[in-house]
């Protein structure tokens, strides 16, 4: 399985070199971080050659690492029925960088860049109609993102008065528990009382 | 001009596109369904499905839970079939994790994927002849339906949102006689499907609408992104039980139906041969299940809980039970993309791991997602009437697609 992989590396960086950044093999699958301005080129490369054959677009999703620089990874994954392998590829974007859309090599992109334009807020420059998919007609925020509260910020209920639906901030009767087990021994970083007094 | 007397152009001009909503309050839409239908007369002209209508946010709730708290989110995906689903986020784990799961376990898992199949199978097929006019196949499949629930209520107690399969597992061991009963069951299934092709194979109106219909190329296949039967039903013989295989499908003698014309009449024809297919996938399951004896059903280490009778014994199994079902298990840090032959397609999750109790990301990808995706596709050039054939045949839980 895993020469197989590397065969496909060696053919990815002596055509793709440009585009490619790294390349690495876990648990048996192939993962490449490509270059935001690459991306189109490698697709239909990954599309075209008769190596790879990744004529099967699986999916489209992306990753939000508010810590780093480059906040967003575009992670897609291809498939290929005729060598009967995958691959995912990743590109790493910042919060106001566009993506090129992919919807011209793979038509069935346009749901997943939508979902990820709807949850991240993810452009995708050239798509053909970036409108959102998964949330409410008028919804704002781009709720997969981490700082993004998971009660949301509105609620919609009938009014009964004006005879609609309207929507509300969100009161909660109980304010949200998030429950802690992490062990004190295994990582969890607890602010017990006293604590303060040891750099003191 | 003769023989006309101005009436006729004046009818022309008043034909004008018309653009209706199908769903999501229809019958036919399989659930809440919005489609923004372009009509040209009786000609569909574009289609725009509107979906997230069920969307509950399972994808960011799973970021704040446990893993084993997620895992009955994933029998609310697609709750025809729910084991199917549990399946992959279990794989997905597994893979990670790097647990082997006992060979016991491996094989109830396929025996009750392939029950999943068949009352998914059932359930699509009956609401498909139901979608084109036929009561009795819907009603008909659903009491065979029933038995598969009650095989579902006997092994872990619920109907339908099983939460069965475990990391690592399942649950609790099958009874003997639920097993010797699941194996008396698939003996009366192969004549009750000869009745009920009986009521649709031939029957005209049946096949008037759904031969010729929605046609899928291989070229739509890749195009689109289409898996499972739908992409069987245009000659491709992919299936990931014998492409790809996971768990222990590959000692398995079955059969893949694939598809010759593409058309939902075709989809029908396969998916009552995958579901005399999964019988035999299921009779040979039972008896290797019988020859692989008493094993237990759980890898027991950190994933799985101990032995009650350990627990009443040893104080280490009282502390791993208990952390195991507060703090959960931690997952090494990394990402894995494991996938099922659901019956709708390839169901796959796409895990983020960051090496806590709770997993960073996960990406559920749907089959019928890219499936109602294409319906644009599919149903530009029919009739009306024929758009509710095509949903039928593309299979379509909103439960996965909205998620």
């Amino acid at each position: 399985m895993s020469e197989a992989l590397n065969d496909l590396i060696a053919v990815l960086e002596a055509k793709q070199s440009d585009a490619l950044v790294s390349a690495s093999i876990g648990f048996d699958e192939l993962t490449v971080v490509v270059t935001n301005a690459g991306l189109l080129d490698f697709v239909e490369f990954l599309k075209g050659n008769s190596a790879c054959q990744f004529t099967t677009l699986v999916d489209i999703t992306a990753v939000d690492y508010p810590g780093r620089e480059k906040r967003f990874e575009v992670v897609y994954h291809f498939l290929s029925m005729v060598v009967n392998q995958r691959i995912r590829v990743k590109v790493m974007v910042e919060e106001d960088e566009q993506v090129e859309s992919i919807t011209s090599i793979h038509a069935c992109a346009n749901w997943f860049e939508r979902e990820a334009f709807d949850m991240y807020g993810i452009l995708f420059a050239n798509h053909p109609d970036l409108r959102r998919l998964l949330t409410d007609y008028g919804f704002e925020g781009h709720p997969l993102r981490k700082d993004f509260p998971t009660t949301g910020y509105v609620e919609m209920r009938y009014d009964e008065v004006e005879k609609r639906c309207i929507y509300e901030p969100v009161k909660l009767t109980q304010e949200y528990r998030q429950f802690d087990f992490m062990s004190p021994w295994e990582g969890a970083e607890y602010i017990l009382p006293g604590d303060e007094k040891k750099d003191a | 001009m003769d023989g006309s007397n101005g009436n006729e152009i004046s009818m022309d001009e008043k034909v004008r596109n018309f653009s209706i909503n199908f769903g999501p309050q229809h019958p036919a839409a399989h659930g809440v369904l919005r489609m923004v239908l372009e009509l040209d007369g009786e000609i569909v002209e574009r289609a725009d499905p509107h979906i997230g209508l069920l969307h509950r946010g399972t994808e960011k709730l799973m970021e704040s839970r446990t893993y084993l708290q997620n895992l009955p989110y994933f029998d609310r995906l697609d709750y025809v079939a729910p084991m199917n689903q549990e399946h992959a986020w279990c794989l997905a784990i597994e893979k990670l994790t790097g647990v082997e799961v006992p060979r016991r376990a491996s094989l109830i898992r396929i025996l009750y994927s392939e029950i999943g199949r068949i009352a998914n199978h059932l359930m699509n097929v009956g609401s498909q002849a139901l979608d084109v006019g036929a009561l009795t196949p819907n009603l008909w499949g659903f009491d065979q339906r029933e038995s598969l629930m009650i095989f579902y209520e006997r092994a872990c107690g619920a109907r339908l949102h099983a939460n069965y399969f475990r990391p690592g597992g399942v649950h609790q061991d099958l009874p003997e006689k639920l097993i010797a009963d699941i194996q008396t069951w698939t003996e009366q299934f192969e004549p009750f499907l000869k009745d009920f092709e009986g009521l649709l194979t031939e029957n005209r109106i049946f096949k008037q609408r759904n031969v010729d219909i929605a046609v899928v190329t291989k070229q739509d296949v890749f195009d689109w992104g289409l898996n499972g039967v739908m992409a069987r039903s245009a000659g491709l013989a992919w299936d990931l039980r014998r492409s790809q295989p996971y768990e222990c499908y590959d000692e398995f003698d079955f059969k893949i139906p694939i598809g010759k014309n593409g058309d939902c009449y075709d989809r029908y024809l396969m998916r009552l041969e995958e579901m005399r297919e999964s019988i035999k996938i299921m009779q040979q399951a039972i008896v290797k299940l019988g020859e692989c004896g008493g094993d237990d059903v759980l890898a027991r280490g950190k994933l799985t809980p101990p032995k009650r009778a350990d627990m009443k014994t040893s104080m280490e199994a009282l502390i791993h039970h208990f952390k195991l079902y507060t703090e959960g298990f931690h997952v090494p840090a990394g990402e894995v993309y494991a996938a099922v032959e659901a019956p709708k397609g390839e169901f796959g999750v796409y895990l983020i791991a960051d090496g806590s109790n709770k997993p960073y990301k996960a990406k559920i990808r749907a089959p019928g997602y890219l499936h109602l995706q294409a319906v644009d596709h599919l149903a530009t050039g029919h009739q009306l009437a024929d758009v509710a054939a095509i949903i039928g045949t593309i299979d379509i839980v909103f439960g996965e697609i909205d998620r």
